[in-house]
């Protein structure tokens, strides 16, 4: 990106307040993790503030002031908290040497277009570490959760050894523990078994309420489309306790069937709204050639309706199956011992005994939904060509 | 269209592979509920591994005994009750009881004498607290502490826990009234013996949340049983109550710096009991297995697996070594004669009769 502003130098009253007022940030982090949340601020400013001076000041010369930052912050770290607190060092000095130097020569100033005003220029810079604090305070506890699963340890800490990078404080038992104890096998035998056989009944039946509820001339279609779609807006456990005495009375309650069944019918509020937004861009004179050159409606659906909106067939897929996967409440009822799903095993887990195996499974499931949502995206951008393609 | 033959070829397999699984409801499987982890592990190898080989029946393990009441009464008013043996601590025994799901059982008739002759009924002793109730296990839920955040003078008295001066830092104690109460009149310079008539009265009431109060800053209240574990390896807290299996577990098993404090520790029962509405088929296994599982012999084997006392009288003599450790588990038991130098019993009827009044005040207490 070009410049789009001439820059220049900023006074010294501007610039180290600001780097001391990060510094502050900063120390609060430092100090509350050494024991006092006071003292960190207090220090931290002071300390940033004065090196921001030092650095403009003194040393003037930009690389190399910035390379002995960031060295005697990867040192100080180092000394009061051993290798990972020397890699947060050295992050905090990298950091505070090229925030110094940004607001100094002005660059800051540089890629926001030269009619702003100076709230202007701040709020841009704000906003966007708003943004970056709501996708740190989302993405955060998921990562958490990774290195602990490498806990050698039977508990949810991080060890002194963990923090040392010591491989002694590392271990995969609990991965081991995962794909041996016959507990969590048992439960992931069932998640596999439960999960595409829903998947398969919420896409049928999701997809077939789709293309009907497109039709113009299908009665109440918006009442019935309320209802098939509320299993998402109704709070689970209601229907849950719903399913539960329903399946009860005709014996569905405790079998496997009872499961795929509950699960199905949370699963295919996802197949109908992905479907019936793929359908939008459906030319509908399409069905009527083919029915010109003689197919007949079901050749139709599966050579010309189907392969156009399959995109939106298997993205609905992807999501009941996540539901089904992931599902604790609608299980718990509906099932019973020998319906135990990966979701139910990890909730007990977490209640009678903290395991760090529960995480290992976490992050296993972790990966494993990224790699789903990513074959959604791929699907959807599949879609949009194939639609820029067709005769909309 | 090749896309479309793969679907087709994928859904055809998915139906067949559910088809092949679904549920040939087995006749020869019974379900039991209990509490999961280390405990159920314990009852796994010293009762269903026996039973299953002994008799071929497949036994599934359910870990909803926190929710037993609640789901038992669902199951009864549902007409459906798909629980074999559940797997309840005492309190709960008496409410179902008393609301008719759980069967009543006869000790003589039901559960086998001790080898000595001395029928069930003596065996067993003071600890039938219910018509219903078969016990298992006596355990107790205590205090541990971290050895290396309490300084050169370990806390020896249950009052540690309200002496913030000497022993700084969060401790953990269970989100609800019963055992809190007491050891804050405890503490409060109530004698043992006057602690349910204090009690009684909502000026003692009031006597309690006030000793509660005085060190509500520094409480984190736990309402599982591996919460107080959890915090106590992380050196969250300096010391907290749990089951005193548990933290047999932290200090034996994970070697992590923590002590007991047996001190005023709170002695309370868990064992079986049978819900009612079973098939006579499923009935008669059902009764099979408690007689099984509950002699003398079987509740011994228990306790390689765990810290907790047998509940017969015959069994105590039989108590051997740890499992893996294979360290001698007669001093962790709780009913130790070193351990049980101050106890008390959970008073069943004290607290059936003001359990929802105190819950409710303490419970409000908690949001203030």
């Amino acid at each position: 990106m070009a410049a789009l502003t001439p820059i220049s130098r900023t006074p010294v009253s501007f610039y180290v307040p600001v780097v001391a007022a990060a510094g502050a940030v900063a120390g609060l982090l430092v100090g509350t993790a050494q024991g006092s949340s006071l003292i960190g601020i207090i220090g931290g400013a002071i300390l940033l503030g004065a090196i921001a001076f030092l650095l403009t000041q003194i040393i003037k010369a930009e690389a190399p002031g910035r390379w002995a930052l960031t060295a005697l912050f990867a040192v100080a770290g180092f000394l009061m908290g051993g290798l990972a607190a020397g890699i947060i060092g050295l992050l905090f000095g990298w950091f505070f040497g090229w925030f110094t130097f940004w607001l100094f020569e002005g660059r800051y100033r540089a890629y926001v277009a030269p009619y702003l005003t100076p709230g202007q220029v701040l709020w841009h810079y704000t906003f966007r570490v708003i943004c970056g604090a709501i996708l740190v305070f989302l993405i955060t506890p998921i990562l958490v959760v990774m290195p602990l699963s490498f806990n050698a340890e039977d508990f949810f800490t991080f060890t002194p050894e963990m923090l040392r990078f010591d491989p002694a404080g590392y271990s995969l038992k609990h991965y081991e523990d995962f794909f041996t104890n016959s507990d969590w096998q048992g439960a992931l035998a069932n998640s596999v078994r439960i999960a595409p056989m829903a998947t398969l009944l919420s896409v049928s039946f999701g997809t077939l309420a789709a293309i009907g509820l497109s039709q113009p001339h299908v009665p109440f279609r918006r009442a019935i489309m309320a209802i098939l779609i509320s299993p998402m807006i109704v709070p689970l456990i209601i229907s849950a306790a719903g399913m539960y005495f329903f399946y009860s009375r005709i014996g569905l309650q405790g079998t496997y069937m009872g499961v795929v069944l509950a699960h199905a019918a949370l699963g295919i509020p996802f197949v109908i709204i992905t479907v019936t937004a793929t359908l939008v861009g459906f030319d509908n004179s399409l069905t009527r050639a083919a029915a010109n050159m003689g197919a007949g409606p079901v050749t139709t659906f599966f050579r010309v309706q189907m392969p156009l909106i399959l995109p939106g067939v298997i993205s609905g897929g992807l999501f009941a199956f996540i539901t089904s996967f992931d599902e604790v409440v609608v299980v718990l009822f509906v099932g019973s011992a020998g319906q135990k799903t990966l979701p139910w095993q990890m909730f007990t887990g977490l209640r009678e005994q903290i395991s760090p195996t529960i995480l290992a499974v976490a992050t296993i499931l972790v990966i494993i939904s990224i790699a789903l949502l990513t074959v959604v995206e791929m699907l959807r951008r599949r879609s949009e060509r194939l639609r820029g393609m067709s005769p909309a | 269209m090749k896309l479309t033959k793969t679907l087709l070829a994928s859904t055809a397999l998915t139906v067949a592979a559910g088809m092949a699984t679904a549920d040939g409801h087995m006749a020869n499987e019974m379900t039991i509920v209990s509490w999961g982890g280390a405990y159920s592990n314990s009852q796994q190898q010293a009762y269903h591994n026996p039973y299953m080989e002994k008799t071929g029946i497949n036994i599934i393990n359910d870990e909803s005994s926190a929710e037993a009441v609640a789901k038992l009464r669902a199951m009864n008013e549902a007409g459906n009750v798909t629980w074999d043996v559940v797997d309840v601590v005492a309190a709960d025994a008496i409410r179902l009881c008393d609301e008719g799901l759980a069967m009543e059982i006869d000790p003589d008739e039901h559960l086998a004498a001790a080898p000595d002759g001395t029928s069930a009924e003596d065996d067993f002793g003071d600890l039938l607290v219910s018509d219903c109730f078969i016990p298992q296990i006596v355990y107790s839920t205590t205090f541990g502490y971290r050895t290396d955040m309490v300084g050169d003078t370990p806390p020896t008295s249950v009052c540690a826990i309200f002496d913030t001066d000497a022993y700084p830092g969060k401790r953990s104690l269970e989100k609800r009234p019963i055992n809190n109460m007491e050891w804050a009149l405890l503490c409060d310079g109530v004698a043992k013996d006057d602690v349910y008539d204090v009690l009684e009265t909502d000026e003692g009431q009031q006597q309690a949340l006030d000793k509660l109060a005085t060190i509500k800053d520094d409480v984190i209240w736990w309402s599982a049983g591996a919460d107080t574990p959890q915090l106590l390896a992380d050196g969250e807290v300096v010391m907290g109550s749990t089951y005193n299996g548990r933290l047999f577990s932290v200090i034996e098993e994970q070697n992590q710096p923590v002590a007991m404090l047996w001190d005023a520790q709170v002695f309370d029962l868990d064992g079986w009991i049978i819900p009612t509405g079973l098939s006579e088929e499923r009935l008669a296994r059902a009764l099979d297995y408690i007689y099984f599982a509950t002699d003398t012999q079987r509740l011994a084997d228990q306790a390689k697996y765990i810290s907790y006392g047998p509940a017969r009288a015959s069994s105590a003599p039989l108590v051997s070594t740890h499992a893996d450790l294979g360290i001698d588990m007669a001093p962790h038991m709780p009913t130790d004669p070193n351990n049980a130098q101050n106890t008390f019993l959970y008073n069943y009827e004290f607290w059936a009769d003001y359990r929802d009044d105190i819950d409710a005040k303490f419970q409000a207490w908690l949001a203030q």
